[in-house]
């Protein structure tokens, strides 16, 4: 057994322990916390470089071979989500210690955001399907938990939507993975691979992976079943609805490119109808958005027309395609994520979230404006900044497969994304606030929230910047998605200890 | 037996989704874990229907049943054992709060205020909006 491929699993999990055990002591929760987010980080980018020469790493829980025992898998692009996990979670933490006011709710924001990292991070890494529904549930369950952090009728109802909804994509996804046990006999990814490379998956085994990509679809927020995200994220807490925003609806996108590529690693009939979804997804999320007069509103409606992008990506199912989506979901965790801390920044020292009720930012707290620019035009695809080549990419490989229709709608998303931001940079940091100057608060005791911020501007920037070694990663990391064998491989040849 | 089985799964998965549309936190409650019972009724079956037969290896056996789907099963029933627990108390919770049942669209602010954001946004400095609808949470 590798201890390196339990790691990622087992640093949130103890850190959740030893949580629970001093959770008398707020202070020393934030700390351990803090600790645990930091060293997960580590080890993701340890991970990363330990895989970054094509090694995949692979071991069996329990001692029992594969197919039999439950794999865990950590290749390229497993190491690369572990590790944004563990930044975005670092962050999350930091501004979470910056909460004034009741020590209660930020040591259980702490307990919490552990173990969805642990879920997180485990439905990342794992090789069987069984296992990422498991795991599927652990991050759900303190993602319920999470959201109604802080109470309040308006936050309760959001969250009764997010629970019943997530828990009937949950559902469908488990009765899938019993249709794909009852049809192919695995429930390894690797073995399915295998299966599905000599064209031995029985119609049954179809019919559960394409009811699995309903069910990740619904996890991604994908057109037509986005409807629970914009109508739920904004109610929670800021850190909170960050920490959503970056990685939950990624874990489904995560889970549609695996399945996708071990199971049809050359382009087909659901490419095309993948396709479709994301010009729709792309446009009708941005559109959303335009409609929007809240902060974390219009961030929401983002979040579904992004993901678009990166399915684009998985649809597209050329190399360079697939390694734009890759480029596009680090990106695009680290600078959503980013968006909603400082939309929740802003909003404190405003004092409301409804655009109509801010103002006066910009001349009020001149660095919070800077900050929210970077993120912002990256996010809209400006250059030099990440999503400009996370952008660039994703077009250029459109162009390449003659998927002319995708790439104007991609063209056409950036445009309106830049209309949104410019819609926020107007209305909450350029317009006087309505209220007069007097109406804006002074953002006492956000030290640690502006240094989590300023971090992951500063890794848009950089990824932006360093475009190049990124991108060699993500062309990596997509080379070796297209070559299930491989996957398969290492799986078979890791011993049962 | 093939019948059987397959009629129950129907009606459960039958009854469940009608009561999930009812989007009324009890009646969804009730829906949802009639769809988890189909689901995991299913899940049994996909290592087929077998009669008298043991998923362990002993010496008498004749045969063997898959032992694979009753270990999911196990793991599912205390998964949505624990998952009903946590939505009954936020449904009750959230009832108490809001003073209805409804699963809905939250809090949204009513259609007038968000025509009042509309106009708001196209003024330089007016007279302030409405109180907040969304308080301050950050």
């Amino acid at each position: 057994m590798n201890a390196w491929l339990v790691a990622p699993i087992a640093i949130p999990l103890v850190t959740l322990v030893l949580c629970m055990l001093w959770r008398r002591n707020p202070p020393l929760v934030a700390a351990l916390s803090v600790l645990g987010a930091a060293a997960l980080t580590v080890v993701g980018l340890a991970l990363v470089g330990k895989v970054a020469d094509g090694a995949i790493l692979a071991g069996q829980m329990g001692g029992w071979q594969a197919p039999y025992g439950i794999s865990l898998v950590i290749d390229r692009l497993a190491a690369a989500m572990v590790a944004i996990t563990g930044v975005i979670g670092l962050a999350t933490v930091v501004y979470g210690v910056s909460r004034p006011g009741d020590p209660a709710v930020g040591r259980d924001f702490h307990l919490f955001v552990q173990g969805l990292l642990t879920g997180v991070c485990g439905a990342f890494i794992t090789g069987d399907v069984f296992n990422l529904y498991v795991w599927f549930e652990v991050l759900l369950i303190a993602s319920f938990a999470l959201m109604v952090l802080g109470g309040g009728a308006r936050r309760l109802s959001g969250t009764v939507v997010y629970v019943f909804l997530n828990l009937l994509a949950t559902l469908l996804f488990l009765l899938a993975a019993g249709l794909l046990y009852g049809a192919t006999g695995t429930l390894n990814m690797a073995e399915l691979a295998v299966h599905a490379a000599a064209g031995e998956v029985p119609a049954g085994g179809i019919v559960a992976v394409v009811l699995m990509l309903l069910a990740f679809s619904i996890k991604a927020a994908l057109f037509p079943v986005f409807g629970w995200l914009p109508a739920s994220y904004h109610v929670a807490w800021t850190p909170v609805s960050a920490l959503f925003a970056g990685l939950l609806t990624k874990v489904g996108v995560y889970a549609l490119i695996r399945i996708v590529t071990l199971v049809w690693p050359q382009a087909g009939l659901a490419h095309e109808v993948l396709l479709w979804v994301a010009c729709f997804t792309m446009l009708v999320g941005v559109l959303g958005a335009a409609a929007q007069t809240e902060v974390r509103r219009i961030l929401s409606f983002h979040i579904v027309s992004q993901v678009g992008y990166m399915v684009l990506g998985l649809a597209l199912a050329t190399p360079l395609a697939l390694a734009g989506a890759v480029f596009y979901l680090i990106h695009h965790i680290v600078v959503k994520a980013n968006l909603f801390f400082i939309g929740g920044l802003a909003a404190r020292i405003a004092g409301s979230e409804r655009l109509a009720a801010m103002g006066g930012l910009y001349a009020h707290a001149p660095w919070l404006a800077i900050l929210f620019a970077i993120p912002a035009l990256s996010l809209a695809g400006i250059p030099p900044l990440s999503g400009f080549w996370a952008k660039f990419v994703l077009v250029k490989a459109s162009l390449d497969t003659g998927a002319w229709i995708a790439a104007a709608v991609a063209l056409i998303t950036g445009v309106f994304t830049l209309l949104s931001m410019s819609k926020i940079w107007n209305e909450a940091f350029l317009k006087a606030h309505p209220q007069g100057e007097g109406a804006l608060r002074r953002a006492t005791g956000s030290a640690p929230a502006y240094a989590a911020v300023a971090v992951l501007a500063a890794i848009t920037v950089a990824i932006g910047l360093a475009a190049g070694p990124v991108m060699a990663y993500a062309v990596a990391a997509a080379a070796q998605l297209a070559d299930p064998s491989a996957y398969a491989g290492a799986v078979f040849a890791a011993g049962g200890r | 037996m093939e019948f059987l089985i397959a009629t129950a799964i129907g009606a459960m998965t039958a009854a469940g989704i009608y009561l999930v549309l009812r989007a009324r936190t009890f009646p969804v409650i009730i829906g949802l874990s009639l769809l988890t019972y189909a689901t995991n009724l299913f899940l049994f079956a996909t290592g087929r229907l077998a009669v008298n037969l043991p998923p362990v290896i002993s010496g008498e056996a004749v045969a063997y049943t898959d032992p694979l789907p009753q270990a999911l099963v196990l793991t599912a029933i205390v998964i949505s054992f624990g998952m009903t627990a946590v939505i009954v108390v936020m449904a009750l919770r959230a009832y108490f709060e809001t003073g209805n049942d409804h699963v809905d669209l939250p809090g949204e602010a009513s259609p007038e205020a968000r025509e009042d954001d509309w106009k708001l946004l196209g003024r330089k400095q007016g007279d302030g909006p409405r109180q907040s609808v969304v308080e301050e949470r950050a």
